[in-house]
């Protein structure tokens, strides 16, 4: 309460808040630019160093590995978008793609009911997290760190040490991966439209820009009667539906599930927002923007593999481009909120 | 209302007290080894590192912050310590060296939370990848052993003559510091004082910034022990050592009674909470329960730690404010 009596703003100050809105959609949408520049950049050194690199099977190949990922992480995005954070998502694509796999191995369901329940399984997941974020008003970090482990002890649970191999699973399910709409792989072509999808809805829908609302001020949202809990909710089961529908895929992608598949993946996701824009404080960001942060991401690793770097390294450029991505947003915001400030008094 | 909050961690402590004991009984029904001093010796050798790592950690969160690097820290440490070992490099080099890389982790997880200014949950989130992958450049996928006998007997033995692993006197010296410092100093009271409220405390003549800051740095040096500790209990140096004992350490913390939104806590809550998610792990173990399923119930008790004070608080924020609106309107 107190905090806020401090922080609560003088005119000029308001008027550079304002501005500072206006501004991050500017700074979000030059950070389109420049992932592409970047991309562009990293594209031309790598093909100097290795011309290997240049050809359109290994972009085909970057394309197919950004796809999952990219998937998560528009769900991610959605939730961050809300000031909340989804940790537990490589565990819900984890027990996700095993539960599908073990259906069809079992031939319990065929191909279509099994992705069904896969999806149904991944946003009962999600809706789970919602409840325990939205009503028992438990952080969302933690909320999600318990439910990473929770998933992922299920995932452990349901496996009992087996794995589900490419030879138990239909040919069907396995040639989703390997099919291709108008010469462009299935995969790619999910990934863009439900990527395409998310950034209309969030763009122009009620609901989605109510969303950016919550994330910018979830005070000012309330009080203008937006029903922030309801859409926090509504956030980790979009974020649960997108995990599910990547782990749904998974099998088919990678022909062999077990109980530890995806582990890990949420950094690569929250690497991928955060490098795309998505401001993580909430409020400001697009989904198109964490998409292309998921394909510099998956292009520097298959650089890296080119270019016969360890792999053990993979992990670190994670962790450090993270702090890169949060920090360069810091000192850019800093920036433009002085420069708004001066000529605010002015 | 510092009264009422107390009264009702010392109900907090209670309740944890209750739940160990509850979870001791539910051990030896599950195993007739449960309840055996050299079980509980082992059980209490097994925690050492988490224990030593929540402690830090609880100052944190009580601050305000969160740091989810620890485990990776301690992978780090482990990494390094085996790697500089290796190079036949003595231990009476390495460990401070690690030490102070651990030292510098904090420092840097404290730099870019206050000076940069960043949410302390990404900063952390990103070290997390940062370091672990650190400890995997490293190291790679290999493991170093052949260590001195003094050295994995300080991990796994006990003090001679008794049931009391040596690692669990490291870390009741320094629970008692932690004790001490956070209660009975000005330090205590400043971590609290931020921990509350941010704002108030810099009003007040607190180097925010720089008690943070120290928080940071103590908690990458004490990951660096527990990192050095559980290289010698397991007389292997991995970099993956330690994986996953996040979720037990920021679970001590929080079901130990620590306030996640900052400004309550107490050392003495974070110790039980410790033992009861060793008691609750050692007697799954027993009954055949693999560490990862056991994580099931380690992930719900710390989302009902946080949950169920929520929501006891808002059913009892409605109990005082209705009695005290009476004096109020009679004056």
């Amino acid at each position: 309460m107190s905090t806020r009596a401090i922080e609560s703003p003088t005119g000029s100050a308001l008027a550079g808040r304002i501005g500072l809105g206006r501004t991050l959609t500017l700074v979000a949408r030059l950070r389109e630019v420049g992932i592409v520049l970047v991309l562009l950049a990293v594209v031309a050194i790598v093909t100097i160093q290795a011309p290997l690199f240049f050809s359109v099977s290994n972009f085909e190949q970057i394309l197919l590995n950004v796809s999952l990922i990219a998937i998560v992480a528009v769900g991610q995005t959605t939730v961050v978008l809300t000031r909340n954070v989804d940790l537990s998502v490589g565990s819900v694509v984890g027990l996700v793609a095993f539960a599908t796999g073990d259906l069809l191995k079992e031939h319990t369901l065929g191909v279509p009911a099994a992705i069904g329940v896969g999806c149904l399984l991944g946003l009962g997941l999600g809706a789970f997290n919602g409840l325990i974020v939205a009503v028992a008003r438990v952080p969302a970090i933690v909320a999600t760190l318990g439910t990473l482990y929770v998933y992922r002890g299920l995932d452990f649970i349901v496996a009992g040490g087996k794995q589900v191999s490419a030879i138990d699973l239909p040919r069907d399910y396995l040639g989703i991966a390997t099919s291709s709409v108008l010469a462009i792989p299935t995969l790619i072509v999910a990934a863009a439209l439900i990527a395409l999808v998310a950034a209309y809805l969030l763009r122009n829908s009620g609901p989605g820009r109510e969303l950016y609302a919550i994330g910018s001020n979830p005070a000012a949202a309330e009080v203008v009667g937006i029903p922030t809990q309801r859409l926090i909710f509504g956030a980790f089961v979009v974020c649960g539906l997108c995990a599910g529908i990547a782990g749904v895929l998974w099998g088919s992608r990678f022909g062999s599930v077990n109980a530890l598949a995806a582990s890990g993946l949420e950094l690569q996701v929250i690497a991928a927002v955060v490098v795309g824009g998505v401001n993580i404080f909430g409020g400001s960001g697009t989904v198109i923007g964490a998409v292309l942060g998921a394909i510099l991401l998956a292009t520097i690793e298959n650089a890296l593999r080119i270019l016969h770097l360890s792999e053990f390294w993979l992990l670190a450029i994670d962790g450090a481009i993270i702090l890169l991505a949060v920090g360069t947003d810091a000192a850019i915001r800093g920036y433009f909120q002085r420069i708004l400030m001066r000529t605010g008094r002015r | 209302m510092s009264l009422r909050s107390l009264a009702l961690f010392r109900r907090w402590e209670t309740l944890l007290v209750v739940l160990l004991v509850a979870f001791i009984v539910l051990g030896s029904s599950l195993s007739p080894y449960f309840v055996s001093g050299s079980n509980f010796s082992n059980l209490t050798s097994n925690l050492m590192e988490k224990a030593i790592m929540a402690l830090p950690l609880a100052l944190i969160i009580i601050a305000g912050e969160i740091d989810l690097s620890v485990e990776s820290m301690l992978g780090l440490a482990s990494a390094l310590l085996g790697f500089t070992y290796a190079l036949g490099w003595p231990l009476w080099l390495d460990i401070p060296l690690v030490l102070f890389v651990g030292a510098m982790g904090g420092l840097l997880n404290g730099v870019l939370v206050t000076r940069v200014g960043l949410p302390s949950l990404v900063v952390t989130l990103g070290t997390l990848a940062l370091y672990r992958g650190l400890a995997s450049v490293v190291l790679g996928p290999r493991s170093v052993s052949g260590w001195p006998e003094w050295f994995t007997n300080f991990g796994f033995s006990n003090v001679p003559g008794t049931l009391i692993p040596w690692p669990l006197l490291v870390f009741a010296a320094l629970a008692i510091a932690f004790l001490f410092v956070l209660h009975r100093t000005w330090i205590g009271r400043q971590i609290y004082a931020i921990g509350k409220n941010k704002e108030a405390a810099r009003y007040s003549g607190i180097d925010v910034a720089k008690v943070k800051t120290y928080l940071f740095i103590f908690s990458g040096v004490l990951s660096a022990l527990a990192g050095v500790i559980l290289t010698a209990r397991f007389s292997s140096a991995r970099a993956d050592n330690g994986q996953g004992f996040v979720l037990d350490v920021v679970t001590s913390v929080l079901l130990g009674g620590v306030n996640i939104f900052g400004g309550e806590g107490t050392i003495v809550g974070v110790v039980l909470a410790i033992f009861v998610i060793g008691v609750l792990r050692n007697g799954l173990t027993l009954a055949d329960v693999s560490p990862d399923t056991q994580s099931v119930a380690v992930g719900a008790l710390l989302i009902l730690s946080v949950a169920g004070p929520t929501l006891v608080r808002r059913i009892s924020a409605a109990w005082p404010r209705r009695q005290l609106t009476k004096p109020v309107s009679n004056s």
